[in-house]
Parts: structure tokens; C-alpha cells; sequence
């Protein structure tokens, strides 16, 4: 005979119930945890000052070169991908779209992987310009192109077909048009979605690992690990998640408000 | 007539099965001012759009200026060079000033120096009344106002010839009037000029010549005084009928009985249009 009860009464019982919920989860794992083990193990204060400062000067400094390299080469090959699946020679689009599929469709590890393995039997004696920023830049920008391709393509698509025709009928050329007018308004739209993407090369850059890096070239994840394995105690995990945490947390409050900004500018 | 600015020879248009230009021909001359009225879907836009070949003809030949803008190795930036349009959607670059959106074609595409562009920039502006709003961004400017940036722009290019797509339809009522001055200044300049419009005061006022067009064929053309004061066709005066007293549209229920009055009640309104025409 629930069905007796008002709006009002029925919304406080359901509030009610998720909030008895919460607090008996939250209680319940505070009771079962260890504590003192929790912290002897990931919060061991002078542990964590000896990290200081080469997780910032190296580990960090590192993490943001490679998601930065990443990121620039997989914009310009992001750009090149998006204007050949738009263009109007079909084996141009047939090769955009197989790119997309395949990168999107594969784990960044195991391109991480095959750019380690692949790329230098492939093309024996040549490496890679930059040692592992090279690498890192290739394996991260050919992942970042494929999802940025299809960020690129929309945001141009997006571009009323107006502004196409006024610039034809001014006398540019399609490729001019695209340069002056069309790509300009296209990266208004898509800047939101590609910060977001710099978010997630910048979690990826973790992947760096898998190539075998030297001391100074590790970041924040080898860094973590490494130590934590030398002092046999988790303390520079924790310390490296809060570096990553440092530089994700604002960005990603940067994306909300630049997409709040363009939701408001339609 | 001798010489002819525009030519259109045998135009035809289709998209897939649907034939939106049937064979048009029409010739205006350097320095007419020729103004392109007719029901909407009737093929108006079409036919401005094939003469920058922002739509390419199906059938047809077209020049401009002597060039013929249909054979397939002309050199098409160059021909659109010579040709302004203005849209009913204005189409300004919203990511840079008014200024720039005058700038950036003069220097992308006629490689003028940044200080002569600016200056033909300043100089157009000036003549379209707007050299206060040089900075500003487009969205921050009215209707009107956007739309003499987008003819200024044009104008910027140097064009013989001007084409005008409903250039006042997207426009506030109390807005028109400075878009249609502007025009009209242009017409007293000399400039041969194709306007699509549904406004018929200013084409009785600054057309040398009125088109009516329906279903892809110019139905009559001639002196405004002519095709708007006293058309000839029957579909003309239907027309014309609508336009000038919306209100008065036939009841859309009595399709036969409406056919029977729409007809005889368009000698009164061909009536009274004359009489406005004295007035
Ligand atoms: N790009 C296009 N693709 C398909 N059909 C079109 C296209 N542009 C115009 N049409 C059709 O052509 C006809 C004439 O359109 P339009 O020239 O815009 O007429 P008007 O400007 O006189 O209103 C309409 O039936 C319209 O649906
Ligand atoms: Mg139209």
C-alpha cells in the first residue's frame, strides 16, 4: 500500500534510502580497512619528501614532453586524416576511414608495442628521429590522430555551408577557403573535444613504459613504480597519482567551462 | 545593347530528376540593374548561383564580361573574381572583424599589400555608411548592418557585377530600408546588378528591367511599370497578388472556387496596383 504516499513523501523515503546507503558503504569500508597498514604502506611522509624534487624536474617534466609531442604530431596528422576522409578522391577517404577504425580500434599499449618492435625491424638502420621522444611522439600521435581525425572532421562539418560559398564566390579556392575560413572556425568548435584528448594522452604517456626508457627519461608511472619497487613500499605510487591528478583536474575544468562557453555562443 | 555583361544561353538545371531550370535565356547589359522576381522554389537562387557557377548548369552556356564561364578550362577564381554576391544569410566571417572580412579576400586572393587592402577596406566601408564598425566582430551588428559589411566586402574586390540573392529576406522589416539605400546607391553608380527580391517598390523604383519567373522559365520580362504595374500573364498576377496583400491569400480549403475568384479578383488587384503606381 506504498502507492498511498505523496509526491513529496515518496521523493524523502527514496532520498532517504541513498542516503543510508552511502553512509553505510562509506562506514563499512572504513571499519574493514586496514588503516595503519594503508598508510605504512602508501603514505609514508619522509618516503615521500625524498621524492622531491626529481618527480617534478624529471618524472613530471617528462610526462608532460611526451604527451605534448604526442599531441602535436597527432593534430597535424589528425588534420591531414580528417581532410582526406572529407576529401573528394574516394581511395583518400577509403584510407581515412581504415586509419580511424584501426587506431581507435586498437589498445594504445599495443601500438606503443609495435612502434618498439615493428618500426625498427620494418625499416632496419634507420631510427627514429629523437630516441624515445620520437617513439613516444609516433606511438601517442598515431593514437591521438585517429580519434582526433574524427573530432577534426566533425568540427569542419560542423562550418555552415555558407561560409564555403561566400569564400568561393569572393574568388578563393577550395584549399584557401579551407585554410583561411573554414579550418579557423572549425578549431573553435573542436577545441573543447581536443583538450579533452590531451587528457587522456596525458594518462597514456604512462605507455612510455613499454619502450624501455633510461633513468632520465622515465615519467610519472616508471618513476612511481621504480621507487616503489627500491623501497620495497607503495608511498611514490601514491604520490605519482597525485602529480597526474595536479594537471588532469584542471584541465578537465578547463574543458567544462570552454564547452559551457560554446553551448552559450550558439 | 552591344555590350552585355551577363549572357545566359539555354540554361538547364537538375538536381537528380527534378529539372529546376528549364532553358533559360537572358542577356543584361553593362550597367543594367535587373530584378529577378518569382514564388520561392521557382528557381531564382539557381539561376544567380549558375552564373558564379556556385552550381554548375546541366545544359547551357554562360558569359561575363565576354568570358565564358561555362567552358570547363576557364579559370573559375578568376571569373568569381569579377563577380560580388551577397547572400540572403549574409555569410560574414564570424572569427574575424569587419574589417578583416573586408582584408582577408583582398589578400588572400588579390594579393594586395596589407595597407592598400585596408584602405580599399576603409573607403568601402565608408560607402555603406559602417566605418564606425571597422572592429567590431560581426555578431555584434545588426542584421542590416551585416549585410552592407557583406556587400562592402564584395564591393571590395572590384567586381563589374553584383548578384543579390533575397539579400533583405532574413532581415527585420525596420532594416530593410538601409540593405535596399545601399543598393540603390550602387545602381546610381553604374553597377550591373542581378537582384532576387521580394521587395516590388524597389524594383519598380531601380529596376530597369523586371523577370518573372515560375517553374524554372521566365514566364514575362520587361519595364517594371510593365510586369509589376500591369502584367501580362495570369501566374505573374497571382503572383504579384500575394506578394503585395498577403492577407488577402486565398482560402486554402476551396482550391476550384479559389481558382474562379483568385482570377477575377486579380483584374481588381491589377486594378488597384496601378493605382498605387500613381500614388
Ligand atoms: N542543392 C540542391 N539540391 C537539390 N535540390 C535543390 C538544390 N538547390 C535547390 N534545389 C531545388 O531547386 C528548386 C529551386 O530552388 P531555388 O533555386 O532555391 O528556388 P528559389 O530561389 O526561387 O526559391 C527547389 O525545388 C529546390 O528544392
Ligand atoms: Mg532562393
Amino acid at each position: 500500500m506504498t502507492s498511498r504516499l505523496t509526491r513529496r513523501q515518496r521523493r524523502r523515503v527514496s532520498q532517504g534510502i541513498q542516503y543510508a546507503v552511502f553512509v553505510a558503504a562509506v562506514v563499512l569500508i572504513a571499519a574493514l580497512a586496514d588503516w595503519d597498514r594503508l598508510q605504512n604502506q602508501f603514505a609514508q611522509k619522509d618516503l615521500a619528501s625524498e621524492l622531491f624534487p626529481d618527480i617534478i624536474t624529471i618524472a613530471l617534466r617528462n610526462t608532460v614532453v611526451y604527451t605534448l609531442s604526442g599531441f602535436a604530431f597527432g593534430l597535424v596528422l589528425g588534420m591531414v586524416v580528417a581532410l582526406m576522409r572529407l576529401s573528394s578522391v574516394a581511395p583518400y577517404r577509403w584510407v581515412a576511414s581504415v586509419y580511424i577504425e584501426l587506431f581507435r580500434g586498437l589498445p594504445a599499449l599495443l601500438i606503443f608495442i609495435f612502434v618498439g618492435v615493428a618500426v625498427p625491424l620494418a625499416f632496419p638502420g634507420t631510427e627514429i628521429p629523437g630516441g624515445v621522444y620520437g617513439k613516444v611522439a609516433l606511438g601517442l600521435g598515431l593514437v591521438a590522430a585517429a580519434y582526433m581525425a574524427e573530432t577534426i572532421r566533425a568540427g569542419i562539418q560542423a562550418v555552415p555551408k555558407g561560409q564555403m560559398e561566400a569564400a568561393r564566390s569572393l574568388g578563393f579556392s577550395h584549399a584557401r577557403a579551407m585554410v583561411s575560413v573554414i579550418i579557423p572556425q572549425a578549431f573553435r568548435i573542436v577545441i573543447p573535444p581536443l583538450t579533452n584528448e590531451l587528457v587522456l594522452l596525458f594518462k597514456d604517456s604512462s605507455l612510455v613504459l613499454f619502450l624501455g626508457v633510461t633513468l632520465s627519461e622515465r615519467e610519472l608511472t616508471k618513476f612511481g613504480r621504480d621507487l616503489a619497487s627500491q623501497t620495497a613500499n607503495s608511498t611514490p605510487i601514491l604520490v605519482a597519482g597525485l602529480c597526474y591528478l595536479l594537471v588532469t583536474i584542471p584541465l578537465s575544468l578547463v574543458v567544462r567551462r570552454l564547452e559551457a562557453r560554446t553551448e552559450k555562443a550558439r | 545593347m552591344a555590350e552585355n555583361e551577363i549572357e545566359i544561353r539555354g540554361l538547364r538545371k537538375s538536381f537528380g530528376e527534378n529539372e529546376v531550370l528549364r532553358g533559360i535565356d537572358l542577356d543584361v547589359a553593362r550597367g543594367e540593374v535587373v530584378c529577378v522576381i518569382g514564388p520561392s522554389g521557382s528557381g531564382k537562387s539557381t539561376l544567380l548561383r549558375c552564373v558564379n557557377l556556385l552550381e554548375e548548369p546541366s545544359a547551357g552556356r554562360i558569359f561575363v564580361g565576354g568570358t565564358e564561364v561555362t567552358d570547363l578550362d576557364v579559370d573559375i577564381d578568376a571569373v568569381r573574381r569579377r563577380i560580388g554576391m551577397v547572400f540572403q544569410q549574409f555569410n560574414l566571417f564570424p572569427h574575424v572583424t569587419v574589417t578583416e572580412n573586408l582584408t582577408l579576400p583582398q589578400r588572400r586572393v588579390l594579393k594586395r599589400g596589407r595597407a592598400g587592402a585596408a584602405s580599399v577596406a576603409r573607403e568601402n566601408l565608408e560607402r555603406v555608411g559602417l566605418a564606425d564598425k571597422a572592429g567590431a566582430y560581426p555578431a555584434q551588428l545588426s542584421g542590416g548592418q551585416q549585410q552592407r559589411v557583406a556587400i562592402a566586402r564584395a564591393l571590395a574586390m572590384n567586381p563589374e557585377v553584383m548578384l543579390f540573392d533575397e539579400p533583405t529576406s532574413a532581415l527585420d522589416p525596420e532594416l530593410v530600408g538601409e540593405v535596399l539605400a545601399v543598393m540603390r546607391m550602387l545602381a546610381a553608380e553604374g553597377m550591373t546588378m542581378m537582384v532576387v527580391t521580394h521587395e516590388m517598390s524597389f524594383a519598380r523604383e531601380v529596376a530597369d528591367r523586371v523577370v518573372f519567373m515560375d517553374e524554372g522559365a521566365i514566364v514575362e520580362q520587361g519595364p517594371a511599370e510593365q510586369v509589376v504595374g500591369s502584367p501580362r500573364h495570369e501566374r505573374t498576377r497571382n503572383f504579384l497578388n500575394r506578394i503585395l496583400d498577403p492577407a488577402a491569400a486565398e482560402d486554402p480549403g476551396s482550391t476550384a472556387a479559389g481558382n474562379g475568384h483568385a482570377s477575377s479578383g486579380s483584374g481588381k488587384e491589377s486594378g488597384s496596383g496601378s493605382g498605387r503606381e500613381t500614388g
